[in-house]
């Protein structure tokens, strides 16, 4: 397919018929991928009538439409799908469900009132818009870090690519980027991407990740570096690209344990491309204007106990939230942020309630050095049913049994075994309504313990 | 034959085609590179300087303040981004207060206005994230940002439009007096050799990326042309370039600035104006400086390399780049970065700008560095006045059309944006998500008078991946519109310069199966 072919899609939009756009929903859900999908066909289900997903692509889908090796779907249709494949069932959900889709158009600017939430917005087909809607949801999605984040130092020759712009020239534009290939990082899509490479032809010669521990998940590091030889250099980094015109050459160094590079263990490898995986950076600008509290640590928004953000009626879910690992979890966790939306929205017009949430007391969520972070950060107990879903991610790796264990002060409220934990696999547990109820202080202080 | 060539398409050499273009005159551009300003003039701190900086008796000082003046006049006229913020340098103790009194009276001989110094509490109340170390600064009132390949860019499609020959990818190798005329040989830059196969190679030279209807395209690799004046505006190379006419009278010493780029957005506030330290034999010295794109620029050093060309970063660089800036603003995030370039400065053995008529009918505009880029209308200026003086005759043109507007986006009123995308659908898709730049700002650089061949040439004129994914996203998505409007094969679409290459080649090739 040549790269022109792309360009004739965008009214099409998955095959949806054209749309006769309202002024007013009940609900946006700014993103078209899996965690857009998710909230906008859940707050159909939970009741909402006017819905739209505004897709900054020319399709639905989001990154999966890129994603065309398999490994989705396991948790969440219990069967192993490629990323297409799990798009095309979340996108067939939507058939006949009179929910409005807007490729090829993109959200600018989101300004939070109290009534009914205004958006800006930009879309080929419909053009420049003010359009409102009583509740959002934010599925923007994450992006990939850069070379620029990480300072490498060297000449600015092209073949230096993000994992995932890679990924789409090669699996959707159809061209090749390189040759002879390293990758910088040991994220997934720089795993994956390694295994496409060859794939296609290239030869990869190395994945170099300057933590002590890999940054993808386990089954990647197998399927994708082990099945092919592809050699990991954990504690190492490139410390020096060289070429001209195009990427020739790269010094990659061992690194002591402040990061800094070692001398004397300078490796030098003769290739055209680099590939950074180097970490994905949820999309929040939006959010950010928008005036939505940001957790540091996730770089996402901090949300309550059903996804809402510091201002009533914006919901977060997926990437943008924080970043997964596997698809299967953004599909729960939106599908949980849209039901939110939807019960949001209902309760605004049942003017009764109209007051009853406010200033309704919760519980914050905090971590001790062991805890890199945990989504949500606070939950107000009145609106869980049955428990919590707690997401969250170790900082260091542990390769021998330990407890996850949630204190009320010193009292343990709730504590959970797990015998393998390591930073790039998301854990979660589900916290017992009983167990909020007896909880007398504001924080709940989670951390990994050893095993008594 | 042409009247006038100008080597080198960098902002001194596009200033003089920018003048020269008012003349009825047959003026050439001759640029070793894809673009114009793809030297210093692209990778430098972007500041429109004051003046107080170089001595009374230098050709710096002398032309500093004129220049600002033009630059300030021709970003209105031309519709270049750029901002009067003023600027500050600042003291940490009674010595560098010493020092400012000297740049204070050297800038009021220069010409400067509204100087003064001011008390470090003063300062910080106007620029909170200044050290508490700081005890006085200077507060240059005039001085402002500008974006600097727009600058080079808007005066040499203005130069364009008005009959001057742009020529690319064109390198001077030998220049000869010929009784009255300039014999000038010329070379076609080269292919991009490591290509794997000829069929490659050969698409991916950069003789496939010109566009053949905007420019003069010479049909051989090595050929020569001839013009009765020749100014060298080589910049980095403009010692050699002299040394083809005349005994050697300087010699350039490239010098390379290494930044960091700062994401607005992630960073907050950092600061509202331009904050150099103290200038020092070395340099003016690390400046932390806002961008016209709501960024922060951090740098530059200053390291003697023999490569003219390396404009590589080295990470011993970037830590003390950091170390001296923390010093100025000490909660400075450099985690906010999204890119480290470098640019490789035109300082000579000189001292001084070379502004000279060297040879006959032969003028240097030689060892052009800081402030350079402020100058460069007024060193155009100069370079007229010297080929007049020189015999060239100079009529005005009666049909010159000056002026240039760009439709940014971003910058049309919110109640006007909906009639406007109606009428022009391609402003109604953003390509570019962290800058919102739309389709329609690209296909219309697309269609200006230098078009642009690369990614990085888009990213000049219209904005696109200036941000904080730095084209992850948008990168694909320009090199499909490149090859749409140009009519180009993806494969030689470059990623910046001559024979950068994104792509190499399809998937599925049964020629690329053995490694």
């Amino acid at each position: 397919m040549s790269v022109g072919e792309t360009n004739g899609k965008q009214s099409a939009c998955n095959g949806m018929a054209a749309i006769e756009m309202r002024d007013d929903y009940e609900l946006i859900v700014i993103g078209g991928g899996p965690a857009g999908l998710g909230a906008a066909m859940s707050a159909r289900e939970h009741g909402l009538k006017h819905i739209l997903i505004v897709e900054r692509d020319v399709e639905l889908g989001g990154i999966l439409n890129q994603c065309i090796h398999n490994g989705f779907g396991l948790h969440y249709f219990g069967e192993e799908l490629t990323g297409p494949e799990y798009a095309a069932r979340l996108i067939g959900r939507l058939e006949g469900q009179s929910i409005d889709v807007l490729c090829d158009s993109m959200v600018l600017e989101i300004i939070p009132d109290e009534d009914c939430h205004v958006l800006r917005l930009m879309s080929a087909e419909a053009g420049y818009r003010t359009v409102r809607s009583q509740a959002i949801v934010l599925a923007m999605g994450c992006r990939e870090r850069t070379r620029g984040a990480i300072q490498i130092p060297g000449t600015r020759a092209a073949g230096i690519f993000t994992a995932g712009t890679a990924q789409r020239y090669v699996n959707i534009e159809g061209y090749m980027v390189g040759r002879r290939v390293i990758i910088l990082g040991s994220g997934d899509i720089g795993l994956i991407m390694a295994r496409r490479m060859v794939l296609e032809g290239a030869k990869v010669l190395a994945c170099v990740e300057i933590m002590p521990y890999p940054g993808g998940l386990a089954r990647n590091i197998v399927q994708c570096l082990q099945d092919f030889d592809i050699p990991l250099y954990l504690s190492h980094t490139i410390t020096r690209i060289e070429g001209k015109e195009r990427v020739e050459k790269v010094t990659v160094q061992e690194v002591n344990d402040r990061f800094e590079p070692i001398d004397g263990t300078e490796k030098v490898f003769d290739v055209d491309t680099v590939l950074l995986s180097v970490g994905l950076i949820p999309e929040n600008e939006l959010s950010r204007v928008a005036g939505v509290e940001m957790d540091a640590k996730t770089s996402g928004p901090i949300v309550f106990e059903n996804g809402e953000t510091s201002i009533p009626g914006i919901f977060a879910c997926g990437n943008v939230l924080h970043v997964h690992d596997l698809v299967d979890y953004v599909t729960t966790e939106s599908e949980g942020a849209g039901r939110a939306a939807a019960e949001y929205v209902l309760r605004q017009e049942d003017t009764s309630h109209v007051r009853e949430y406010e200033n309704e007391p919760y519980i914050s969520l905090v971590k001790d050095e062991t805890v890199a972070y945990t989504v949500p950060q606070r939950i107000r107990i009145g609106r869980i049913d049955d428990g919590v879903r707690v997401f969250f991610r170790v900082k260091a790796p542990y390769k021998t049994p330990k407890r996850i264990v949630f204190r009320d002060g010193e009292r343990v409220v709730a504590s959970f075994r797990r015998p393998y934990m390591t930073p790039g696999e998301m854990e979660h547990v589900t916290l017992q309504r009983a167990q909020l109820e007896d909880v007398q202080g504001d924080d709940l202080l989670i951390s990994v313990e050893e095993i008594k | 034959m042409f009247d006038v060539a100008i080597i080198g398409a960098g902002v001194v050499g596009c200033a003089v085609a920018y003048e020269l273009s008012q003349y009825e005159l047959r003026v050439a551009l001759i640029e070793k590179e894809n673009d114009v300003a793809m030297g210093a003039s692209r990778a430098n701190t972007a500041i429109i300087h004051g003046g107080y900086d170089p001595e009374p008796h230098t050709l710096m000082g002398k032309l500093n303040v004129e220049g600002m003046h033009r630059c300030f006049e021709l970003c209105e006229k031309l519709d270049v981004e750029h901002k009067k913020t003023g600027s500050w340098v600042v003291a940490f103790d009674e010595e560098q207060h010493g020092t400012l009194q000297v740049l204070l009276e050297q800038g009021i001989a220069n010409g400067c206005e509204g100087l003064e110094i001011l008390e470090g509490n003063v300062v910080r109340l106007r620029e909170p994230n200044l050290s508490d170390d700081i005890v006085s600064a200077l507060w240059v009132p005039e001085s402002g940002v500008l974006n600097p390949w727009e600058f080079t860019l808007a005066m040499a499609e203005v130069a364009v439009r008005n009959g001057v020959t742009f020529m690319p990818i064109t390198e001077v190798t030998a220049l000869s007096w010929r009784e009255d005329h300039y014999e000038i040989g010329i070379c076609i830059v080269g292919a991009w050799h490591s290509a794997a196969d000829e069929d490659v190679a050969k698409k991916n030279t950069c003789l496939s990326s010109l566009p053949k209807e905007k420019v003069v395209m010479p049909d051989c690799r090595a050929m020569k042309i001839s013009a009765r004046y020749v100014i060298n505006a080589a910049g980095v190379e403009s010692d050699r370039i002299h040394n083809m006419v005349a005994p050697p009278a300087f010699e350039i010493v490239p010098t390379r600035g290494e930044y960091y780029l700062l994401d607005g957005t992630a960073a907050g506030h950092v600061v509202g104006s331009v904050i150099f330290p103290c200038p020092t034999r070395a340099g003016k010295g690390i400046t932390v400086s806002p961008t016209i794109h709501g960024d922060y620029l951090v740098g530059p050093n200053a390291e003697v390399i023999a490569d003219r060309s390396d404009t590589s970063v080295t990470r011993s660089a970037l830590l003390d780049i950091a170390e001296k800036a923390r010093r100025v603003v000490p909660n400075l995030d450099l985690r906010t970065s999204i890119r480290n370039f470098a640019g490789v400065r035109s300082n000579s053995t000189y001292g001084d700008f070379f502004i000279e008529k060297s040879a006959t009918n032969f003028i240097d505009l030689a060892a052009i560095k800081s402030p350079g880029l402020t100058c460069a209308p007024a060193i155009a200026r100069v370079a007229r006045e010297m080929l007049r003086e020189e015999g060239l005759p100079m009529e005005r043109r009666t049909l010159w059309r000056g002026g240039r507007r760009v439709i940014r986006f971003k910058e049309i009123p919110e109640e006007e944006r909906a009639a406007f995308v109606r009428e022009h659908p391609l402003y109604g898709r953003v390509i570019c998500r962290c800058e919102t730049i739309t389709e329609g700002e690209i296909v219309a650089a697309m269609k200006r008078e230098i078009p642009p061949v690369s990614i990085d040439g888009v990213k000049r004129r219209a904005g696109t991946g200036m941000g904080r994914c730095q084209g992850g996203f948008c990168g694909p998505r320009v090199l499909e519109i490149i090859a749409r409007e140009s009519g180009r094969d993806p494969l030689c679409i470059e990623e910046d310069g001559c024979g950068s290459v994104i792509l190499i080649g399809e998937t599925k090739d049964p020629r690329y199966r053995e490694v």
